[in-house]
Formats: C-alpha cells, sequence, structure tokens
C-alpha cells in the first residue's frame, strides 16, 4: 500500500471534512457556524508556524487580525480599492509592521516576548476604539460586499450568503494549510525547526535565527490578517474587539489546545473552541467557566495538545 | 503648579495599588518560575468578597480579613491544583494555564455575585485632605500606606526570619533548597497564599477609590506585571519603585496628554524597558550557560 505523508493526510482529511460536512448540516446557521471555525482556523495555522514550528510565542496576533480587518473596511471608502485589494493591503501592511515590530520583539524570550507582544496587540486596538474619526470607534463600522458572490451567481453558480462564505472559507483554510505544510518540509521550515529545538545549536550550525523567527512572524502576522479580512468581508461588519486581548489569546489557546506541532491538531483546536460557545449556548452563563477549565485541563494533562496526544494513545507514537 | 501636584498624588496612589500586584507577582516568580496572569484576580475577589460579605451584614474588618483569607485559599489551590501539577512544562503551557485560570476565577465570581459595579464606603470617611493646593482623599492615604507597611513586612520576613529565608533559597535553587532539607512544596503554598493574600489586599484598600466589579482583574494583571517588569523581574524593591513610576507616568500622560491613551502608558513602558534595558532598574544580569 502507498504511504501517504502527513501533509497529504492532513490535506485529505481538511479537503473530505470541508466538502461532506454540509450534507449533514439542518440548516444555513450551521454554515455560519463552519466558516467562522475556517476563520479561526486561517490565524490558527498561523500561530502554528510561529509556535508549533519556531516556538516562539505571541499574545497580540489579534493586532495583525485587527490590521486585516479594518484595512479591508477602510481601503475601499478612503482609496477606491476593491475589497479583496484591501485584503490583500491589509496583508502587506500587516507583514511590514510585524517586520519592524518583529526585529526588537523577537529577542525577547518567554514571558517577556509572550507580553511585549501583548502589549502590541493592545496598542493596535486601543487605536481601533480611539481614532473614532477613522475607524468609527467601539461602536464599529460597515465594510463594503466582496462581490465574489455576485459573479459566481453571473457564472450560474448560485449560492446562498452563509453557503458561499462556507466554501470561500473553507478553500482560504485549505490553501493556508498547504502552504504552512510545505513551509513546514523546506530547508526554511527545518531550519525554523531547528532553532526551536535548541537556538544557540541551530546558530552554530549556520542558520541565522534572528532572521528565520522574523520571517516566522511575518508570516504568521500575514495569516492573522487575512483572517482578520475574511472576518470583516463576511460579517460586512467589524468592531475593535477582533483586535481585543481575548482574541490573540484564543488564537494561541485553539493552537496550543489543538496541538501547536500539527497543523490539523491545531485547526482541531480551532473547531473545538468555535464550538464550544454554540453548543453552550444555554449555558451562556458557564461560557467563561467551561473555557477556562478546558484550557487548565488540557494544558495540565495533554501538554502536547489533544490530537498528538490521542494519536500518540492510538499507534504508540508520535504524529 | 497645583495641577501637577493633583496628577501626583494621584499617580502615587495609582502606583502604590500597581506595587502590590507587582509584589505578588514577584513572590510567585521567584518561588516558582512563574508568571501569574491570574494576579489580578486576587485583587478583584478581594474586592468584590469584601462587598458581598459587608452587604451581607458583617463589619468591615471581618468583611476584609474574610476575603484576605478565603483569596489565600484560592492562591493556595490554583497552586496545588493547576500550577504544580504542570511542572516542568513549557511557558506557553504555563501561560496558558495561568489565563485559564484566570478567566475561570472570572466565571465563577460572575455566577456567585454578578456583573455589577460594587463599592463599599471608605474606611475613614471621604472628605478630601488639602496638600500643597491639592487633594488626596483619605483612603488614598491607606493605599499608600498598605503598600509601604507591606513592603517593609515583606522585607523583614525575608531577611529576618527562617521561613523567609527558606523561601529565598528554593528561589535560588529548588533541588539544592530541597538537600538541605527544606520543604519546598510547603514554600510554594506560602508563596501563593502570601502573594493571594497582597493582592486581595490590594482590592480591599482601593476598592472605595475605583470601585469594583468581576472583570477588572486582567487590566491590573498586566499594569502589575509591566511595573514589575520596569523595576526588574523578581526584585521586591523594583516591584515597589516600579508600581509607583508606573502610576505616576499614567497619572501624568492623562493629564497632560491623553486620558483615552492613559492605558497605553504601560504597554510603552514595557516595550521601552525591554528594548533599553530588559534586566529593568533593579535586576541583576543573568547568564546562561549553555
Amino acid at each position: 500500500m502507498m504511504r501517504l505523508t502527513t501533509k497529504q493526510i492532513t490535506l485529505l482529511v481538511l479537503a473530505l471534512l470541508i466538502a461532506a460536512t454540509p450534507f449533514f448540516f439542518p440548516s444555513a446557521y450551521y454554515f455560519r457556524v463552519g466558516s467562522l471555525l475556517f476563520v479561526n482556523g486561517v490565524a490558527v495555522v498561523g500561530i502554528v508556524i510561529l509556535t508549533g514550528f519556531a516556538g516562539q510565542i505571541s499574545l497580540g496576533h489579534a493586532g495583525f487580525a485587527g490590521i486585516g480587518a479594518y484595512a479591508s473596511a477602510l481601503a475601499p471608502v478612503h482609496l477606491g480599492l476593491h475589497p479583496a485589494f484591501a485584503a490583500v493591503l491589509g496583508a502587506a501592511l500587516s507583514a511590514l509592521i510585524a517586520y519592524v515590530v518583529g526585529r526588537p520583539i523577537l529577542r525577547l524570550k518567554g514571558y517577556y516576548l509572550a507580553v511585549a507582544s501583548l502589549g502590541f496587540g493592545i496598542l493596535v486596538s486601543m487605536v481601533l476604539s480611539n481614532e473614532a474619526w477613522l475607524t468609527g470607534g467601539p461602536d464599529g463600522i460597515a465594510v463594503a460586499d466582496l462581490g465574489l458572490r455576485q459573479a459566481l451567481g453571473a457564472l450560474g453558480l448560485k449560492l446562498s450568503a452563509p453557503e458561499f462564505w462556507y466554501f470561500f472559507c473553507g478553500l482560504c483554510l485549505l490553501v493556508g494549510a498547504w502552504l504552512a505544510l510545505n513551509l513546514f518540509d523546506s530547508p526554511t521550515g527545518r531550519a525554523l525547526r531547528a532553532l526551536h529545538g535548541s537556538e544557540i545549536a541551530a546558530s552554530t550550525v549556520g542558520v541565522d535565527v534572528p532572521r528565520l523567527k522574523l520571517q516566522a512572524f511575518v508570516i504568521s502576522a500575514v495569516y492573522a490578517s487575512a483572517s482578520g479580512s475574511l472576518l470583516a468581508l463576511q460579517n460586512k461588519f467589524i468592531t475593535p474587539d477582533v483586535a481585543g486581548y481575548m482574541h490573540s489569546i484564543e488564537m494561541v489557546t485553539m493552537a496550543v489546545l489543538g496541538g501547536a506541532g500539527s497543523v490539523l491538531g491545531a485547526i482541531l483546536g480551532a473547531g473545538i473552541l468555535t464550538l464550544l460557545p454554540q453548543v453552550l449556548t444555554v449555558f451562556a452563563e458557564y461560557e467563561q467557566v467551561m473555557l477556562g477549565l478546558v484550557m487548565m485541563l488540557v494544558m495540565i494533562f495533554l501538554r502536547e495538545g489533544l490530537l498528538p496526544s490521542l494519536l500518540r494513545q492510538f499507534t504508540g507514537r508520535g504524529a | 503648579m497645583p495641577e501637577l501636584m493633583q496628577f501626583l498624588l494621584s499617580g502615587l496612589t495609582v502606583g502604590a495599588v500597581y506595587a502590590l500586584v507587582a509584589l505578588g507577582f514577584t513572590i510567585i516568580y521567584n518561588a516558582s518560575d512563574v508568571v501569574n496572569f491570574a494576579q489580578g484576580e486576587f485583587v478583584m475577589l478581594g474586592g468584590m468578597i469584601t462587598v458581598f460579605a459587608f452587604d451581607a451584614g458583617l463589619p468591615l474588618p471581618l468583611a476584609a480579613v474574610i476575603a484576605i483569607v478565603v483569596t489565600a485559599a484560592i492562591g493556595v489551590a490554583l497552586n496545588r491544583l493547576a500550577i504544580g501539577p504542570a511542572r516542568g512544562a513549557p511557558v506557553v503551557s504555563l501561560i496558558i494555564i495561568t489565563i485559564g485560570a484566570s478567566i475561570f476565577i472570572r466565571g465563577v465570581t460572575q455566577l456567585v455575585f454578578d456583573k455589577q459595579l460594587h463599592r463599599f464606603p471608605a474606611f475613614t470617611g471621604d472628605e478630601p485632605i488639602e496638600i500643597l493646593a491639592a487633594t488626596i482623599l483619605p483612603q488614598s492615604l491607606w493605599v499608600i500606606a498598605g503598600a509601604v507597611v507591606v513592603f517593609v513586612g515583606l522585607w523583614l520576613f525575608f531577611t529576618r526570619t527562617l521561613t523567609g529565608k527558606a523561601v529565598l533559597a528554593t528561589s535560588d535553587n529548588r533541588l539544592a533548597a530541597q538537600l538541605v532539607g527544606i520543604n519546598t512544596n510547603w514554600v510554594m503554598t506560602l508563596s501563593f497564599a502570601l502573594s493571594a493574600a497582597i493582592g486581595a489586599l490590594a482590592g480591599v484598600l482601593v476598592t472605595p477609590i475605583t470601585l469594583t466589579s468581576y472583570d477588572l482583574g486582567i487590566a491590573l494583571a498586566l499594569k502589575g506585571f509591566a511595573a514589575a517588569m520596569l523595576g526588574g523581574m523578581g526584585n521586591p524593591k523594583g516591584a515597589l519603585v516600579g508600581g509607583i513610576l508606573l502610576g505616576l507616568f499614567e497619572a501624568l500622560t492623562a493629564g497632560f496628554i491623553s486620558s483615552q491613551y492613559k492605558d497605553a502608558v504601560a504597554f510603552i513602558v514595557i516595550l521601552a524597558v525591554l528594548f533599553a534595558m530588559p534586566q529593568g532598574l533593579f535586576g541583576r544580569n543573568s547568564v546562561n550557560r549553555v
């Protein structure tokens, strides 16, 4: 039998899940939840590159999601750009800011890096809330329509809005996961994993540690930005909460919960944390208690995250 | 410059609270190398439990003591149930555990109590006292005195008592401390109890001025962390000075630049300190062996 690589398995499983689960959806609401899951998944794949591959922490990636989201909202109005190009502009802007901020920040390690990045994220959300003349302030701002659904409709492919966003975000996640998995197997990916293991050992074999950390940071910022743009375009409305502290924490928690070292695991984590509040709507009061409890229990008992720990149980080896 | 004096006084009050939170951080960080993101919840619990005990008819001092004892017990439970079992886990895991704990505590507080803002009366009235053409609330003096007393108390504890020295020994080298017969588990319990109690005390002292609600912990934890970093992580003197400096920076920014960006000061301070002098004002240079 032909042996499949982790990359092929991951992409196959993802594609199958995205394509097959709609057959079991009893209502349009599930398409909406699914597309939110994929939006979170895109951001979380970025965290996998930064945390899972390169071993760096960021508690400020929601800041980049905020930049992506607000670029999609503001560039069409003020620069006359098409929303799709606005999202690209947001990604470029996020990359540039990540490059400038990342150079000094990534010299730090552990808690210091965590708090410095957290500070960055909070500064971004503060600017988004306070500069109401530009961003609409805490009340949020409307976002122009992407127009792709109408274009598809004109070509004869008629989808409802939730259906369209479900498949579009799913496709984006699939592409994002494919790129991340390619990175994992590339020389850069190997170098990132080497510096995760030991920065000193990696630098003695010729890995340019600061440059690679910065690359991982910039790439993951682009993922976060894309996720923010997708959210803004889908909701046609955005508030500064997208850049908030809790959103950053959620991104990291999703990744670490499912297994930050594995793309599929991290997406599983995104799935659990996206679905949990939906399942618990009856117990909305208990949402925070449950979230806190899940975060603690998984980190104490399944340190590598759900998927890698479960695979180890079944196969007796790591994934 | 009565304005400047006014800003300095309010900065000193807020700074004293940050200093107390930073001292709490420092104690846990020294004992266990964990940065406890749930530190702010201790302050919140101190205020909330006092409010509800007081409203239930208990006298204020008794309510405050109950709040401090209960919070200390929660601190011990946090160590026993969440941080202890994860000993040796990577920093990311520990960050998520303590953030998880803070979300959990917030969630439970909101269920047990409610989501409203609360306060109880100031200890010695609300009549402002005039100092050099500026005014200060009597409760602010309580807060500042509280920070000073806690600092002096900790200093005496760590330098003059055998137990305090055992804590220092454990933070220096856990294994060596165990070898000379120090019960490091007990040291850990003590550190978390002490740290939580100090946080709760800060909550009790400041609630009559700033009010309290279930969700105020996170912001306080971040400010306290900024203060601890400014002073130099793990150094009690640094925590005190860092807290007061941060409070002053904030008050001056709010007064002279922009009250909207007052909360940004803490993070700009963190970033500036990290880039210019990562060891903080009083931190030691550390050398890592490979």
